[in-house]
């Protein structure tokens, strides 16, 4: 035994002793982690966090969030003498006094940005690959609810400056709360501390954007991530991989020297990013005050979808019995978006629901086997990126000579038309998808090699695929749609007749598919 | 196309070919020199990081192609930081990749639902707890609870009444009264009528008494815009155009969407546009919304001159300006 083993097993002891961690500890490490490239965007965004707060941390130690009317006297020239914040103020001197201050600021902004990319991502590869199957739905909320901080953390870290863009930004926030009926002017009232923009109001979203948030989520992506380690990862289907088990690399050595590496490439790719390219220069923007705006306000970007609907809302308003309600606000930034996420945070019930699939699923789905999430997934990513164009629709208008109107009125009638034409597109592709691999399995691949057969034609050569390819093409489930008659043996219509349609319908749609080659498909073929 | 049919035989993993590294000493001595190496380069950015925060000053500005000028301080910091953490990851990586142990490991699965003694026990372990409690047969204790628990959620909303003021009619209000004069902001310095120009437009503010702070929440509500169009380019109401003075009109700048200041003001078709979501509103025709998502006109104020030829308003706003609210009492 070397000293170093010596030590270490002292110190092993040590802990046994009080704890008897060593079982559960041994079978910890026993873990194996399933690889593919696909995982790695959850574990961006666990890194991408831990960048927040370390560069958080950092920005708390010279931030003032306070309201107070400072004059400015750093040293920025243009903005000398100028009466401001004390928030704003302080900003400025992290920028320019304090040696790293800058970079830090735009490591903190870009991390959230990458952040909020990899929670997308994430989520995506989740829906796509139906990972949220059971057992995992608890984890899918959780990632909605993360998702959902996320816009909220992301919202507060950029109005904490308090500069003449993230003022506009709270303005904008203050008159969403105002149009929730009966109770939004209190609300806003105590939110603010008094009317827009009030004496309270940063002081507070720092406590929560420093504090309440960054505590939630550290709770939040705790359980997550413990929850991913009970339940153990998912895999893609594949030879040797089944419902039972995991295949993958042992977290001791390799996949903590992996993990570890990544979260260092992970912020040295932030670090790159905030050296050489500016983000949030509040500069030139100015102090916030309310009789001002910069033309071009654009939030960052998880935000410029919800920005883009609100864009495009009708200008409707309802005023009856001295009351009004502004549903041209109340649409798009609270209707909208409350539906489009509790849809998602109920999707896995609603699809077990359809399928009737009420079983574990540990083997990842590929996507053009399930055509119909595949296309309600392109459905809904459309959906957001028309509502995101037209966010960014006055920058288009000047980028690419078109007129604001011309955009906005391609995004209100497109948002209804363009969506559905995902649907159908992406379904029908999946199939074909489906039967290309049905081909593979019977005819093999084709080589690009010509033969001239006896008869004089040329023919291509075609390659049988290996078994481990075959399998993988051919192991997907196909199961039937569902079947619920509408009436009982004895002829007695079903209670909830109407749902069970639906529900039957639902099911259908679900589960038409290009059916999958069988052992005896290929081996009548190979008779031939 | 049931399930049912002849699948196909899981044929196992195909056989595990070895890396380079495994098999040629040569190879494994270059992959650890290449570790060796990545982790030298990770030094040196530190070695930079630190080079940089001390002697490269913080004012020096260098120019680089595509890039433009920047401050060479913040730039070379940044970059040294990111060349210590990136190479430091990337030797992490390649170490695990050429040099670790390759092989796969398999592990099982066990279904997550507990056994069917466990479930049984556990709910008579509930059931024995809750009636232990009793809660069935001490009817006065079961409701006082439900009483002091319904009270017990009230103090902690109580407690944060102090949040803010109660809007009041605090929303409604402006600071213009009958006989404010409208002053220039910037600057602060009262309007002649006959100084504007038609075609002009002028961001103004209710006069304050000399050395009087406004409050930010005041800036809010009381930007008016002040525009001079020719008196028969107007197309309103007479009850609107008697609150022009000789062809200026004068809007709240607060947009009627959401608040934001209506900056943008097109000469050529008299339009007044909002930055925000484009809400577009023509002078002519009393600011009526021709475009976007705002429902209501920009409120308009009354004005007039007073006796020395100044601007004032002659009325205050009759309506609350800015984004609607629940309260808000709109014909
Ligand atoms: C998921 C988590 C977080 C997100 C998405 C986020 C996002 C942001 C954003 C976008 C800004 C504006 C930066 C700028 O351009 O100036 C900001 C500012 C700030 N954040 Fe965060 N943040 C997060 C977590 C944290 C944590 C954990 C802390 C502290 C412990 C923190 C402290 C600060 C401070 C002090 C500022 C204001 C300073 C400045 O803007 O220069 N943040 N945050
Ligand atoms: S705030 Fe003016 S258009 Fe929305």
């Amino acid at each position: 035994m070397t000293t170093v083993e010596k030590r270490l097993g002292a110190a092993a002891n040590f802990v046994d002793e009080r704890l008897g961690a060593a079982g559960w500890m041994k079978k910890s490490l026993n873990k194996v982690f399933p690889d593919h490239w696909t995982f790695m965007f959850g574990e961006i965004c666990m890194y991408s966090f831990v960048i927040l707060l370390l560069s958080g941390t950092f920005l708390t130690l010279w931030f003032d969030p306070s309201q107070r009317d400072v004059i400015y006297e750093g040293v920025y020239e243009p903005l000398k003498g100028i009466k401001m914040s004390a928030a704003y103020a302080s900003t400025l001197d992290i920028s320019f006094e304090v040696r790293g201050g800058l970079l830090m600021r735009q490591i903190h902004h870009w991390a959230a940005n990458i952040f909020m990319a990899a929670i997308v991502a994430h989520l995506l590869r989740v829906f796509f690959t139906g990972a949220f199957r059971k057992p995992r739905e608890f984890n899918w909320i959780l990632g909605i609810v993360l998702l959902t901080l996320g816009l909220v953390e992301g919202l507060l870290g950029y109005s904490l400056p308090d500069d003449l863009l993230s003022g506009t930004g709270l303005r904008i926030t203050s008159a969403i709360v105002q149009a929730i009926p009966v109770v939004g002017t209190y609300i806003s009232f105590f939110l603010f501390g008094g009317a827009f923009p009030g004496v309270g109001f940063l002081p507070r979203i720092f406590t929560i954007h420093i504090l309440l948030l960054p505590g939630l989520f550290l709770a939040v992506i705790t359980i997550h991530v413990m929850l991913v380690w009970y339940q153990k990862h998912t895999q893609f289907p594949g030879p040797g991989r089944t419902e039972k088990n995991v295949v993958g690399h042992p977290i001791l050595p390799v996949y903590m020297a992996k993990a570890g590496g990544f979260f260092f490439i992970v912020f040295g790719v932030t670090a790159f990013l905030s050296a050489v390219a500016s983000i949030n220069p509040i500069w030139l923007y100015g102090p916030y005050t309310p009789g001002q705006i910069s033309a071009g306000s654009q939030p960052d970007w998880y935000m410029g979808w919800l920005d883009g609907l609100v864009r495009m809302a009708p200008p409707l308003e309802t005023h009856a019995f001295g009351h009004t309600v502004s549903w041209n606000i109340l649409i798009p930034a609270l209707i909208v978006p409350g539906i489009v996420f509790t849809g998602m945070a109920f999707y896995p019930f609603i699809e077990s629901w359809i399928t009737g699939d009420k079983r574990e699923h540990h083997l990842l789905d590929r996507p053009r086997n399930v055509p119909n999430r595949t296309a309600l997934g392109v459905m809904s990513i459309t959906f957001v990126l028309i509502s995101l164009i037209n966010g960014g629709n006055d920058i288009f208008a000047t980028q690419f000579d078109l007129s604001i109107n011309q955009i906005m009125w391609f995004s209100r009638i497109s948002i209804f038309i363009l969506p559905p034409i995902a649907f159908v597109v992406t379904k029908r592709l999946c199939l074909s998808l489906q039967r290309a691999d049905r081909d593979l399995v019977l005819h093999g691949m084709e080589t690009g090699r010509l033969v001239r057969m006896p008869s004089g034609e040329f023919a291509e050569v075609h390659e049988p695929i290996s078994p481990q390819k075959r399998f993988i093409l051919t192991s997907h489930e196909q199961a039937p749609a569902l079947e619920l008659p509408a009436t009982d043996a004895r002829g007695v219509r079903r209670p909830g007749a109407l749902k069970n349609k639906l529900r039957i319908r639902l099911s259908k749609a679900h589960a038409v598919a290009v059916p999958k080659v069988s052992a005896q498909d290929l081996k009548e073929i190979e008779h031939h | 196309m049931s399930n049912e049919i002849e699948t196909f035989q899981d044929p196992g993993e195909a056989v595990h070919a070895p890396r380079a590294a495994d098999v040629d000493p040569r190879a494994e001595k270059r992959a650890e020199q290449q570790v060796a190496a990545l982790f030298g380069l990770s030094a040196l950015g530190s070695l930079l990081l630190i080079y940089s925060y001390i002697w490269i000053p913080t004012d020096i500005f260098i120019f680089i192609p595509v890039m433009g000028d920047q401050n060479a301080h913040q730039l070379f910091l940044g970059l040294g930081m990111a060349m210590s953490l990136f190479f430091l990851g990337m030797a992490a990586i390649l170490w695990a990749k050429k040099l670790m142990s390759d092989t796969e490991v398999v592990n099982h699965r066990h279904e997550f639902r507990s056994s069917n003694e466990d479930r049984e026990e556990f709910v008579k372990t509930v059931k024995d707890g809750v009636a232990g409690v009793q809660l069935g047969r001490r009817k006065l204790i079961k409701a006082s609870l439900a009483a002091s628990m319904g009270l017990f959620a009230l103090p902690p909303v109580l407690l944060l009444r102090d949040l803010g003021p109660l809007p009041g009619k605090e929303l409604e209000k402006t600071s213009w009264k009958a006989g404010t004069r409208l002053v220039t902001d910037p600057g602060n310095r009262p309007i002649l009528a006959s100084d504007l120009e038609v075609g002009s437009v002028v961001q103004t503010l209710p006069a304050v008494a000399e050395g009087t702070e406004r409050l930010l929440s005041d800036i809010a509500k009381d930007p008016v815009l002040l525009i001079r169009l020719r008196p028969e380019e107007f197309n309103l109401t007479p009850e609107k155009l008697a609150m022009t003075h000789d062809g200026i009109i004068a809007f709240s700048k607060i947009c009627s969407h959401m608040g934001c200041a209506v900056a943008l003001y097109e000469q050529q078709t008299k339009h007044l546009l909002c930055p925000c979501h484009q809400s577009t509103f023509d002078v002519t025709r009393g600011a009526k919304v021709i475009f976007g998502p705002a429902a209501r006109p920009l409120p308009q104020l009354d004005i007039t001159v007073d006796t020395e030829g100044y601007l004032v308003a002659r009325a205050p706003f009759d309506q609350a300006v800015g984004p609607s609210f629940w309260e808000r009492n709109s014909q």
